[in-house]
């Protein structure tokens, strides 16, 4: 399992949780475990987020892989100037 | 309207042209000569990237009329350079990272060529009061200042 | 993956060689979007809403359409509708099909064979439209009884009983913050506005586009990202992706403004309905008018202190808004608002609001600049009410290596403390002040971006390289390239030409955004000359007659290496290059990536400042900006990015801002009326580069071009209020504005 934060607004979603427990080895099972396990989640993670694993901020990076003992925060899809 | 012809000189070469009465000298160097290096940034004399000098007297293209240059002699940024060589200002704004997107750099080229052939040696202050007509909006002018002191510097050992 | 595992000596990168198009843009031969022709070229003007909120109910261009010269019109109903979101709200910002929504809005187009002729005839267009109700302010356009910019755009995310103008809301955070700041001994509450500022690129948007009656087309444009051009105007002109070449000109700037497409596709569609090639230039007014600007803000922050400098709790709300579309960007202010504090406690809100003003364009880290300038007026103010030196309060809470970020993750190397030491080591902390001066101090932050990116480097049978890239170069990134495939190669800067690829040369490549290329480009280039050079050991490799994992490579040759060290004198990358042929045909590397390992930047940036008490106009005395630069591969071009950021930042502070009329419309389109700063009004930037490595890139590069666009806002406004005993919560500070406060009493 791979414990995920959520920022504020994701976690009404999940029972006002600051953390969830997902089973996922990589960036897309575990989007795709939060939408099967809170889908109030689905529409912003279908609009995008970014993953940032032990630090390291993902985008639009599938395969990325999750270890069971990484920090794993949800973050909003960023774009920049 | 009518096209007026005329007849002026820019950089050093005799030049003929015709162009409406209400025709700018920087839109007849862009549409009309294909000097393009002469840049345009606003269209009302706010930005100066489109200085030259006309008759030695610099000036935003965009706020001349062309048929005020008949037998006037236009200065631009292609007629800087000679042959091959640039000229000392513009190696130098190479050397000193001067430019970053380099939109700005004809005019400002022009304008600061203009100081020094007055003032060979200009204070910071002056050459800044100078330049306060020609936007940069890349570098914080810092580098600009720097390169054309450091060109001030050759041109006067030269 | 973690790149710098040991120190590495560079013999190229750092050094300071000259850009490659340094030559073509001093002597005026540079192309940049306005700068090309077409045999038959028409030219284009567009005709704009002088509403600034209104419902379209008819057009009727036909006396337009029969005007002298005149060859083709084109309205929002010669677009294809798109159904996407965002898609959608581009097409609608391009060209409005019901209703206008500011003041600028683009209604109709025009082509011509004159630019006259074309202006000419927008004046025969008949537009009737029939005004509606239009709001301006973020905080106006909140109440329940605002007029509706767009309705039924709100996300899930923003909670019941709000007007429909408000369509994100985000929250991050971590911690208690009642229990926070009741540990706190002191607490400011403030609340701030910030007015939306323009990028203020100097060269305004300009295409030349050709489209043919068989689906092709040719677009040459001034742009940041010449693929997201594609893709869009692909869309919108139902074109396929691979039949549409965009070619990026050089380009006079872009600070994010030019991450956008606004008048491509009306010169694709003139093109396509004339049958000839168009070209369109935006005049500086429509460029203040319709592009850019930036988001505008309403912001309240509280944060708590010990009496020793402790940050306790900081709370922030962000209301922005970025004008008549939705947008996220408050997200990036709110994950940022507290980046440079390790804080135990901490909270941030934020809103996006529908206005009638311009759709926003990003504008150099983007959602930044106003967020952290609340919080570090809030800093400032409770350092000097605490007596404590503002460095020592950042030391004390500053951010580091294993903090938990305000936006989430635990930062791995940043390098805030060794720019605030720096700071408060620099002669500039210590300089005396005069009467009316004052001292500001702000930290900045930005996230910094990878992304998408391709890189083809060829080697070249002479022995040269052509690197080829997808992502403009707006402030010297080819000359930053080429350092680093030199540096990787072991051959000389001179041998490298680095080109920018248009759309069907290369594959896809992000925009130039998010302080993006020197990192992900440069990366992708050092890969690419890995795998060139892999490839070259094995050619090498086969002329010895020798396994292919016995050869290394050291300074632009391949070297026979373990039980074969020393039998063969090395061959260089040109004696290789000059055989390919007969080794097995053309070398080349390639190295496609979605890049990751960006690497957070913070910089912290002091200024002096003097304030005339007679008529409250700001003079910047003294300026010094202190950045971590991971490393700085060109460092003339960093320091460079770090100038114009904070000139940019100086402009926001003091001048800068978009001002509106009773009716809607804005009064101040031009440089004239919209003053960004001039040489004379600025001192001479100072800059001290720190190089704290990031393990994300193999040379440690971190993004430097969005950072310095942060700390100015505050430090400009610590600066003055400390200069004239008031503190000062709106930007721009504009002389009426700090003669009010000083008035005030």
């Amino acid at each position: 399992m791979v414990a995920v934060t959520l920022w504020g607004t994701m976690r009404q979603y999940a029972n006002d949780q600051e953390k969830v427990e997902v089973q996922a080895a990589t960036f897309k099972e575990l989007c795709d475990a939060l939408i099967r396990d809170y889908p109030g989640m689905q529409p912003q993670i279908e609009r995008g987020v970014s993953l940032a694993i032990d630090g390291r901020i993902y985008k639009e990076a599938w395969f990325t892989p999750i270890s069971a003992d990484s920090e794993v925060v949800l973050m909003p899809f960023m774009q920049g100037g | 309207m009518k096209n007026t012809h005329i007849a002026t000189k820019v950089n050093g070469d005799g030049v003929e042209f015709t162009c409406e009465p209400d025709e700018t000298l920087l839109e007849v160097l862009r549409n009309r000569l294909g000097l393009t290096g002469t840049k345009e940034g606003c269209g009302t004399g706010d930005c100066g990237a489109c200085s030259v000098l006309v008759n030695g007297r610099l000036v935003c293209s965009c706020l001349v009329l062309a048929v005020e240059t008949q037998g006037a002699e236009v200065s631009t940024i292609e007629g800087m350079a000679s042959g091959d060589g640039l000229h000392i200002l513009q190696q130098t704004f190479i050397d000193h990272a001067a430019l970053q997107c380099g939109i700005c750099t004809p005019g400002i080229l022009i304008a600061a060529k203009a100081l020094l052939d007055k003032n060979p040696s200009p204070t910071d202050s002056e050459l800044r009061f100078w330049l306060a007509g020609n936007l940069c909006r890349c570098t914080g002018y810092d580098k600009i200042i720097s390169a054309v002191q450091a060109a001030a510097a050759k041109m006067r050992a030269a | 993956m973690n790149y710098v595992s040991k120190i590495r000596k560079f013999k190229q990168v750092g050094t300071r060689p000259a850009r490659p198009d340094g030559d073509d843009k001093v002597t005026g031969r540079a192309l940049y979007g306005a700068d090309t022709v077409a045999p038959g070229m028409l030219m284009a003007a567009v005709l704009r809403s002088p509403h600034a909120h209104a419902q379209i109910v008819s057009i009727d261009f036909s006396a337009a359409l029969a005007h002298d010269g005149v060859k083709a019109v084109v309205t929002g109903a010669d677009l294809v509708a798109q159904d996407e979101g965002s898609l959608r709200d581009i097409q609608e910002n391009c060209l409005a099909t019901t209703r206008v929504l500011y003041d600028g809005h683009a209604v109709a187009a025009v082509a011509a064979l004159t630019l006259k002729a074309a202006q000419e005839a927008l004046k025969l267009i008949k537009v009737e439209y029939s005004a509606l109700p239009h709001v301006i302010e973020v905080d106006d356009a909140m109440r329940a009884d605002a007029p509706i910019v767009q309705s039924g755009r709100a996300l899930e995310n923003v909670p019941e009983g709000f007007s429909q103008n408000v369509t994100y809301h985000c929250q991050f955070g971590h911690g208690d913050t009642d229990a926070g700041f009741a540990l706190a001994d002191e607490i400011v509450t403030r609340s701030f506005k910030t007015a939306a500022t323009h990028q203020g690129y100097i060269e305004p948007h300009a295409c030349l586009a050709q489209m043919t009656t068989d689906g092709k087309a040719e677009l040459w444009c001034c742009t940041q990202g010449q693929y997201n051009v594609r893709d869009i105007c692909s869309a919108l002109l139902g074109l396929e992706g691979s039949q549409l070449r965009v070619t990026a000109s050089e380009i006079g700037g872009g600070f994010g403004g030019k991450t956008n497409v606004f008048i491509e596709p009306l010169a694709l569609a003139l093109s396509h309905k004339s049958g000839r090639p168009v070209k369109l230039v935006m005049s500086r007014s429509e460029v203040f008018r319709a592009t850019g600007p930036t988001v505008s803000s309403s912001i309240d922050v509280k944060i708590g202190m010990t009496r020793d400098g402790r940050i306790t709790a900081g709370r922030a709300e962000l209301r922005y808004s970025g004008g008549a579309f939705p947008n996220e960007t408050v997200s990036m202010g709110a994950q940022s608002a507290f980046a440079a504090y390790d804080m135990a406690a901490v909270e941030t809100l934020g809103w996006n609001v529908l206005t009638n003003r311009p759709k926003e364009a990003a504008y150099r880290a983007p959602g930044a600049p106003m967020a952290i300038y609340a919080v570090e007026s809030v800093v400032d103010e409770l350092s000097q009410i605490l007596n404590l030196d503002p460095i020592d309060v950042r030391l004390k809470n500053a951010a580091r290596k294993g903090s938990k970020s305000s936006y989430g993750p635990t930062f791995d190397d940043v390098g805030l403390i060794e720019t605030l030491e720096a700071a408060k080591a620099h002669p500039h902390y210590q300089a005396p002040l005069g009467p009316n001066q004052g001292r500001g101090l702000s930290a900045g932050f930005w996230f910094n971006f990878g992304g998408n990116t391709c890189v083809s480097l060829n080697v070249n049978t002479d022995g040269t390289i052509s690197v080829i890239e997808g992502n403009p170069d707006i402030g010297g990134s080819r000359a930053s390239i080429s350092l680093m495939a030199a540096e990787e190669l072991g051959v000389p800067y001179e041998k490298i030409r680095t080109i920018i690829a248009d759309t069907a040369s290369l594959g896809h490549n992000d925009i130039t955004d998010g302080s993006r290329v020197t990192f992900s480009v440069g990366l992708a280039t050092i890969k690419a000359a890995q795998d060139a050079i892999q490839k070259m050991c094995g050619r090498a490799a086969q002329i010895w007659g020798i396994d292919a994992d016995a050869v290394t490579w050291e300074d632009g040759a391949a070297v026979p290496a373990g039980e074969n060290a020393g039998k063969f004198p090395p061959l260089s990358l040109a004696e290789i290059a000059a055989v390919s042929f007969e080794t097995g045909g053309p070398i080349a590397g390639h190295f496609e990536v979605n890049a990751d390992g960006a690497g957070v930047s913070f910089g912290v940036h002091l200024c002096d400042a003097e304030v005339d008490p007679e008529t409250g106009a700001t003079k910047i005395l003294r300026y010094t900006v202190f950045q971590d630069a991971g490393r700085a591969v060109h460092p003339s071009y960093v320091e460079g990015q770090m100038q114009g950021g904070a000139a940019q930042g100086i402009g926001w502070a003091l001048n800068e801002e978009y001002i509106y009329g009773k009716d809607g419309r804005l009064q101040n389109s031009g440089f004239l009326d919209y003053r960004i700063p001039v040489a004379s009004d600025l001192p001479r930037i100072d800059t001290v580069i720190l190089e704290i490595p990031n393990p994300g890139h193999p040379y440690g590069v971190r993004g430097v071009g969005e950072t310095p666009i942060v700390p100015p806002l505050g430090a400009v406004s610590n600066a003055v209020s400390r200069a004239i005993g008031k503190r000062l919560t709106q930007l721009p500070m504009s002389p009426p504005r700090i003669l009010q406060a000083i008035l005030k009493g």
